[in-house]
């Protein structure tokens, strides 16, 4: 046995090269994290399923979130207006507080305002064509030939959208509406609805889309307007949209639009009008709050199942810690352990859960006709929430660390 | 020749105020190079305590322990751990990771030398397991090992990073009569050639023959 025995090294080991220092900053610690989870496969397992669950929930609620506010504002998206005239108290577009209509006249007063055109909106009852069921749908009541909206579809139908009683639907409303596009192909381009106890036709289809606000929708002529809802009063409207000349500077036509115009309207840019209606569903409502919510319970309940998983890991090797501190691991380095070991979860559950939410995105969103899209800036927001979860539970597993007394070895 | 181990008025007491509780009062021991020296005495007599001192496993409190010329009272934490790496510790159970095979076993204790390629410090955990006579093991989990095959791992980690100190703890408490011999016997012949000091805690009779020197204590004093 003796003769296999090396020979004692002398010399002093040469000062160490700059990759040995990441080799045992990082990847040592992290090979060491990964074998100690390989080993025990059920608790990989265990561990992994937590992250998964975590990350396809905080993706999900995200992604519901995200598609409440977009289909919410998808509407005032597509009007084609610099500025916009609402009343103060106005406090979401499908529940709108009336304005003067003449404020629409007024505000032409200003030479840079090419068109001012007034939005009427109302939500009335319509009678599903097939099982004659009702449901409220969002009416959308303006002159078709001002162009002041862009919904894709709706310039073809501008003529007929003029004749009496004619209305566009919504092809992306939800189906409890009834096959209004199959029953519209059928009847050779033309369909009765009874819409608010009248009859009207439907003479086309354009896109807009459901909102959390709005089922469906159904684009109609100011005067069309007037006839499903006789009860309003024609002297107000609900939204003015103003076009500006070409070229004219918004922020001081809005300034001047707002010198003019009394105090019983404010003037908005598109994009403040967008930030209006999303502030009602973040702060007025509690869908926003419950969304928020709802992902940070799932990161909580991730960070605890993590923080098991390494917590036992820690306190079953007690004992082998604490000799490894013994034979000269510094306490940095053993936390690089425990972290590496939450990296690498991070890692091992992102990437199945962000795949599975991805597919879940198509299923729900076919189902429920909510705008899911997975982009770039949510995959690498979650990853940042799902590695900072893990290194939370590692933060906290560390502590354990602690106990890991090297003296009691003896 | 300076001595590996010069231990002089080494006091060490548990707890504060009323609780206060002496373990040693007042130790001087010193270790030659490439002594084999075995501390005796009864359970509480202070001689695990004298170890982690010496292993710079604890912060001293007083008297003065030069160790691999270390002076270790006052020593910060960054010392004693820098000063760790330089000492081969063998406790009462082998402590292997359960993870890792005997090779990478052996190897952890090589790790905290950033200069040396993985390839190296595979290589000489290889050796040191060969040296120990389990070169047909080293790629068995610890699970997969005897009792005394393991010890015999836990000598070779021991001995892979070049210790100039050897620190044992009852190494053949939880060993049986013919492992025990083996693994002490081993453990002397490894580090009388390479003339590394050990400094052995043992109750253990049987293998005081391998001692160049046995010291007793008893009540936290050396006696013999």
């Amino acid at each position: 046995m003796m003769d296999a025995l090396p020979p004692r090294q002398l010399s002093a080991p040469p000062a160490p090269a700059r990759p040995a220092r990441f080799e045992t900053w990082i990847a040592l610690p992290l090979r060491l994290a990964w074998r100690q989870l390989r080993f025990e496969k059920a608790r990989l397992l265990a561990a992994i399923a937590g992250v998964l669950f975590a990350c396809v929930l905080v993706f999900m609620q995200l992604g519901f979130r995200s598609a409440l506010f977009d289909s919410a504002t998808a509407l005032l998206s597509a009007m084609r207006a610099e500025l916009f005239l609402i009343n103060p108290l106005t406090t979401a577009s499908f529940r709108p507080e009336p304005i003067p209509r003449i404020r629409a006249h007024q505000a032409l007063a200003l030479p840079e305002v090419a068109q001012s055109v007034p939005v009427y909106m109302a939500q009335a009852s319509w009678r599903n064509p097939v099982d004659g069921s009702r449901r409220a749908i969002q009416l959308i009541g303006f002159d078709v030939e001002a162009r002041a909206m862009q919904f894709t579809g709706l310039e073809a139908l501008t003529d007929s959208l003029k004749r009496a009683d004619a209305v566009a639907f919504d092809r992306r409303s939800r189906p409890e509406f009834g096959p209004v596009a199959d029953l519209l192909r059928e009847g050779g381009g033309s369909l009765r609805v009874q819409v608010a106890n009248r009859l009207v036709d439907v003479v086309g289809l354009v896109d807009i889309g459901p909102s959390f606000g709005a089922d469906g929708n159904l684009v109609l002529s100011e005067t069309n307007f007037r006839r499903l809802l006789p009860d309003r009063l024609p002297s107000n409207t609900d939204l003015v949209a103003i076009r500006l000349a070409p070229g004219a500077d918004v922020a001081a036509a809005q300034r001047r639009l707002r010198e003019i115009l009394p105090p019983d309207v404010t003037v908005l840019t598109q994009a403040e009008l967008v930030a209006w209606e999303r502030r009602y569903w973040e702060e007025a409502t509690p869908i926003g709050f419950i969304f928020g919510f709802g992902s940070v319970m799932g990161l909580i309940v991730g960070m605890v199942i993590v923080y098991q998983i390494l917590f036992s890991d820690v306190a079953n090797h007690l004992r082998e810690y604490a000799t490894l501190k013994a034979i000269g691991y510094s306490d940095g380095r053993l936390s690089r352990v425990v972290l590496g070991a939450a990296m690498l979860l991070a890692v091992l559950g992102f990437v199945p859960g962000a795949l599975l939410s991805w597919y879940l995105y198509g299923v729900v969103g076919e189902a429920t006709f909510l705008p899911l899209a997975m982009d770039i800036g949510r995959l690498l927001g979650v990853f940042g929430m799902i590695f900072g979860m893990c290194a939370a539970a590692g933060l906290l597993a560390m502590r354990k660390l602690r106990d890991a007394d090297p003296a009691d070895m003896f | 020749m300076p001595m590996p181990v010069e231990i002089s008025g080494l006091r060490y007491a548990y707890g504060q105020g009323e609780l206060r509780r002496p373990v040693l009062r007042g130790v001087d021991l010193s270790v030659a190079p490439g002594e084999i020296l075995l501390l005796t005495g009864p359970s509480g007599s202070g001689k695990t305590t004298l170890l982690t001192l010496i292993g710079a496993l604890r912060a001293m409190q007083e008297g003065s322990a030069r160790v691999l010329g270390v002076e270790l009272n006052g020593a910060d934490e960054k010392t004693r751990v820098a000063l760790r790496r330089r000492i081969g510790f063998i406790f009462q159970n082998h402590n292997l990771l359960g993870f890792l095979t005997a090779r990478q076993n052996v190897a952890m204790a090589l790790e905290t030398d950033a200069a040396l390629p993985e390839r190296e410090r595979l290589r000489r955990a290889g050796e040191l397991l060969a040296a120990v006579g389990l070169a047909e093991h080293a790629d068995k989990l610890p699970a997969k090992l005897s009792g005394g095959q393991r010890q015999r791992v836990a000598v070779a980690r021991a001995l892979a990073a070049d210790p100039g100190l050897v620190l044992a703890d009852e190494p053949t408490a939880a060993l049986d009569r013919q492992s025990g011999f083996e693994v002490v016997h081993l453990l002397r012949d490894l580090a009388k050639s390479r003339g590394v000091p050990i400094l052995m805690v043992t109750h253990d009779p049987r293998i005081l023959d391998i001692a160049d020197r046995v010291v007793a204590m008893e009540d936290g004093r050396i006696t013999a």
